[in-house]
């Protein structure tokens, strides 16, 4: 990009991760084009996940730490300095003096120079083998230096130190954590919190020493670390000294330059991030807000980071502060502390669960009336954190007997519990957080129609939306309670119930979303009938399901026929039948991962899941896959997904059956077919049942005088054993009854569930569901064998048809203007594969 | 001040659905609505963090054209980029304009 004289100049002191997600905010908000930034990195390369560095001491590559794409700052003309630290400020003059001399001016300034680990001041902190956990280079040093060293000390038991000890262990030395205060985490955790994390800790053989101060790190004659001495303890021989105490904002720069400090240190600001002076803004662990504490998390200093950003675009967001409750895993142990959890409100009351063999520790802080949970700690099981938090964050009354919360469960759930059966207490939507009590509530209050009314009021099911279907019957009892009429309407476009709409769609022939919403519904539809409504074309008409019109109404898993994940990106599933793939396929498989650098996990449902493929990559990674033999899987779909199977009696000495070859065979049948939620079957080849068969949708298992038929089970949240509908089925007789349930399954279930619930709800239960598929009562049999039959004659592998038609490949293509790759996302090396790294890290 | 920047021809846009342009480096959903109306909003869902806007279904809640994102399923009205579930998100929306010559262009 050409400098332009004209354009105001922002200057950005620190590359950080509050730094580079400053410069994100800000290309996002087009700063990038209103100002000239340049970027003073005190650091070598670009800025990096510091959060996860313990990953680059256990090997994985440091590149992988990266934040954002190799060409961020060049494809958006942003001017990075590596290795330029911002050494002198001059707020009159309106400059800043980079290390090599450089005087840049500038029209706004953002202070994001982070923090710097704190080193007590005690003699021998210069000799070789003591370092500091901060940096990639801190990282590599002592990755150097650790592998020559059999003993190590760690000074200071709080996260980072934690951290680090937990690293020096992975790299093979004996670690010892020695902590000033009486415990380890004391900013986090009270007393017998400490001591359950310690006993964890301690169990990893990792030795502790609390309520010690060291008074000199011990050399050897050539100016080597030789130990660590205490002032009132016995000191302790290390090769290797890790300092990781705390951390001081680095405000020398603001020191010197005669803005306001906070009372501990950091650049004071108010609640638009700006400092005494108007034109420099400060974020992240340097930034002292309403002069207080800086954070040392990275969350709130991301949000700290978006709200400069709008400021400087012209917008008027602010910072009120940030809730400090957090959920850490260290070293395996689960460590969380939310709300006000040592107790300091008054009259607060506390109550706590300790299981000292297992080292697990919970506590839930309450008002002093008991009517309020204020805050909690929890230690080796953080479980109930998401519950603890939403009760704190929103301000809702506890729940009866809060302390059920943190004990331990007593005895299994009853099965088939229907949601009104459950307490208030029940966590019903586990995304959001939101118990039973609060829905219940929210639909009386607000007299509730729906599952769309209960999330617009309480936002549960807007996360992974498992919940809807026991929101609806939730709002459904409620209104029955009330003597109010259910409403069963799909959506605000269609007054219809998902079954009633099937059956308009069958018996009138209607063949588009545009007809049937003019005729039966209102407005333009949205993402609930849309889906619903293509699903019911695809079960009755067969026809390749994004043809025309049909491409508008897919979820965006059905439209790239891949499963969308949290980044953006795509994971691929090949369909494996039975779970039975030669070695060939099983390395033309390997290959394609390879090749693309997919991450690769074999999923419950015997097949291979590749994460990470790009849209425009996806049509790369199918025409190797069908060249090699593959098809799709279906993964994408509200479908039939797998047919599970163990080996049955072609090699296991107790099969009866030949419960793969079943499998195969039903899976060939019903791959593809579209249905209100998706469908997994299994085959078992004996009684013993390694298939699990009982927890599907359909499960067969084999007797000795043919196969027994069980519907209706279900695993994921509720889980729910299947029922037995028929027994002793020869092969033919069991594909006639699995055709006919699956058919009438998919005519009369609502949208989104599951046989389990289906099931659950049907009037006359087993018994009707027996009549109708087995002694044809509703006279409907013919019919739904047809449909079926139509389905398993028009079958396609969308990915084959996807792949020969130039016009349905196109829609693969990154962007409208340009057929560059998106490379926006930053990854992490994990266990040697690929992963997502954090949009938003939780700590730091 | 924003200049128009020209994207594609109008009939290359599906109805009803979304697609992505790259605007000096920012990624910009484009939506051509059936009924003839064309929105740009930023592609980035607030939510999830993913530049997936684009790929959301379009439709309408209470007549307001809106988008679902594909990640969490939270809607935006396509007017003005607000958060229809969650007052206090949005997205940027950004000013499009139908050329003589039949091209979309976006100020972004």
């Amino acid at each position: 990009m050409i400098p332009d004289p004209d354009r105001p100049v922002l200057v950005v002191a620190g590359n950080g991760m509050v730094g580079h997600h400053f410069l994100e905010a800000a290309v996002e908000r087009g700063l990038h084009r209103s100002h000239r930034i340049v970027v003073l990195g005190e650091e070598r390369g670009a800025a990096y996940d510091r959060v996860h560095l313990t990953t680059a001491l256990e090997g994985a590559d440091p590149d992988a730490l990266r934040l954002g794409a190799p060409e961020f700052h060049q494809v958006h003309g942003i001017d990075l300095r590596p290795g330029r630290r911002a050494e002198a400020l001059d707020p009159a003059a309106r400059t800043v003096t980079a290390s090599g001399g450089d005087v840049i001016g500038y029209d706004a300034l953002v202070l994001a120079t982070g923090s710097a680990p704190f080193v007590p001041p005690v003699p021998g902190t210069d000799l070789a083998g003591v370092f500091v956990y901060r940096t990639l280079d801190d990282v590599e040093a002592i990755r150097a230096w650790a592998s020559q060293c059999e003993r190590g000390v760690v000074v200071g038991g709080g996260l980072l130190g934690l951290e680090a000890a937990g690293a020096l262990r992975a790299l093979g030395v004996q670690v010892t954590v020695v902590e000033l205060a009486d415990r380890l985490m004391a900013v986090q955790l009270d007393g017998p919190g400490g001591k359950a994390l310690r006993r964890r800790i301690e169990g990893l053989g990792i030795e502790v020493r609390t309520g010690v101060a060291a008074s000199a790190v011990l050399g050897t004659h050539d100016g080597r670390v030789a130990g660590l001495a205490f002032e009132e303890d016995e000191g302790i021989s290390a090769g290797i000294v890790v300092f990781a105490a705390g951390i001081r904002p680095r405000d020398e720069l603001a020191r010197a330059a005669g803005l306001t400090l906070g009372d501990r240190g950091g650049v004071a600001v108010d609640d638009t991030l700006a400092t005494s002076d108007p034109r420099v803004w400060a974020i992240g662990e340097v930034a002292a807000h309403r002069g207080g504490r800086p954070y040392g998390l990275v969350s709130p200093g991301y949000r700290q980071a978006e709200v400069v950003a709008d400021r400087l675009a012209g917008g008027t967001a602010t910072f009120e502060g940030a809730d400090t409750s957090t959920k850490l895993k260290l070293l395996g142990v689960d460590v969380a502390c939310v709300g006000d959890g040592f107790a300091t409100t008054d009259g607060a009351e506390e109550i706590s669960y300790a299981d000292p063999v297992t080292g697990v520790y919970k506590k839930l802080v309450l008002s002093a009336d008991g009517r309020r949970i204020l805050g909690g700690m929890l230690v080796g099981d953080a479980g109930a954190y998401d519950s603890v938090l939403s009760y704190v964050r929103n301000d809702l009354p506890a729940p009866d007997r809060p302390e059920r919360l943190i004990l331990p469960a007593a005895g299994g759930g009853a099965v088939g519990l229907r949601p009104g059966d459950l307490p208030d207490s029940a966590t019903i939507c586990s995304c959001l957080n939101v118990a039973k009590g609060a829905v219940c509530e929210a639909i009386v209050a607000g007299d509730l129609a729906d599952a769309a009314g209960v999330k617009a009021c309480t936002r549960a099911g807007t996360g992974c939306g498992s919940c809807v279907p026991v929101l609806t019957e939730l709002v459904n009892d409620e209104r029955r309670k009330a003597g109010k009429e259910v409403v069963t309407r799909l959506c605000e476009h269609f007054g219809q119930s998902r079954a009633q709409l099937f059956e308009i769609v069958r018996v009138t022939g209607i063949r588009t979303f545009a007809e049937l919403i003019d005729r039966f519904g209102t407005g333009a539809g949205c993402e609930v009938c849309k889906p619903a409504v293509a699903s019911m074309l695809a079960s009755l008409a067969s026809g390749y399901i994004l043809d025309g019109e049909q491409s508008t109404l897919q979820d965006t898993n059905d439209h790239f026929l891949a499963n969308l994940q949290r980044d953006g990106t795509y994971s691929v599933v090949p369909r494996v039948p039975g779970g039975e793939i030669t070695p060939a396929q099983l390395i033309a498989l390997g290959e394609v991962a390879r090749d693309f650098d997919l991450y690769t996990k074999i999923t419950g449902g015997q097949r291979v899941d590749l994460f990470g493929a790009r849209v425009d990559q996806l049509p790369a990674i199918w025409a190797r896959l069908v060249g090699a033999g593959f098809e799709s899987g279906h993964a994408y779909g509200k479908a039939v997904r797998t047919v599970k199977s163990c080996v049955g009696d072609t090699w296991c000495r107790y099969g009866v059956q030949d419960s793969v070859g079943m499998a195969i065979r039903l899976e060939l049948r019903y791959r593809g077919l579209r249905s209100p939620h998706k469908l997994k079957l299994a085959v078992s080849g004996c009684a013993r049942e390694c298939a699990e068969a009982q927890g599907k949708d359909v499960g067969v298992i084999a007797t000795e005088r043919g196969w027994n038929l069980y519907v209706g089970g279900n695993g994921g949240m509720r889980p729910q054993h299947a029922v037995l509908l028929a027994e002793d089925l020869d092969d033919e007789a069991l594909i006639t009854a699995i055709d006919r349930f699956l058919m009438y399954y998919v005519r009369t279930a609502d949208r989104l569930e599951r046989t389990a619930t289906w099931l659950t709800k049907l009037e006359g239960g087993l018994n009707h569901l027996k009549a109708v598929v087995l002694e044809d009562s509703l006279g409907i049999c013919a019919d739904l064998e047809a449909d079926m039959a139509r389905h398993v004659d028009t079958y396609q592998c969308e990915w084959q048809a996807t792949l020969a038609d130039p016009v349905r490949l196109a829609r693969f293509r990154p962007f409208l203007n340009s057929d560059e790759p998106d490379l926006s996302r930053g990854y992490v090396r994990v266990r040697g594969q690929r992963q997502p790294a954090a949009l938003e890290p939780a700590r730091q | 001040m924003s200049t128009w920047e020209r994207v594609c021809p109008l009939d290359r846009l599906t109805p009803d659905r979304g697609a992505v342009a790259l605007l000096g480096g920012a990624q910009v959903a484009i939506f051509r609505l059936s009924s003839g109306e064309v929105y740009a909003l930023g592609n980035r869902d607030p939510f999830s963090g993913a530049q997936v806007l684009a790929r959301g279904i379009v439709g309408d809640r209470g007549g307001v054209p809106k988008v679902a994102s594909p990640v969490y399923k939270q809607s935006f009205c396509l007017r003005t980029g607000s958060c229809l579930d969650d007052p206090g998100v949005g997205v940027p929306s950004y000013p499009v304009r139908i050329e003589d010559d039949g091209w979309v262009a976006v100020a972004p």
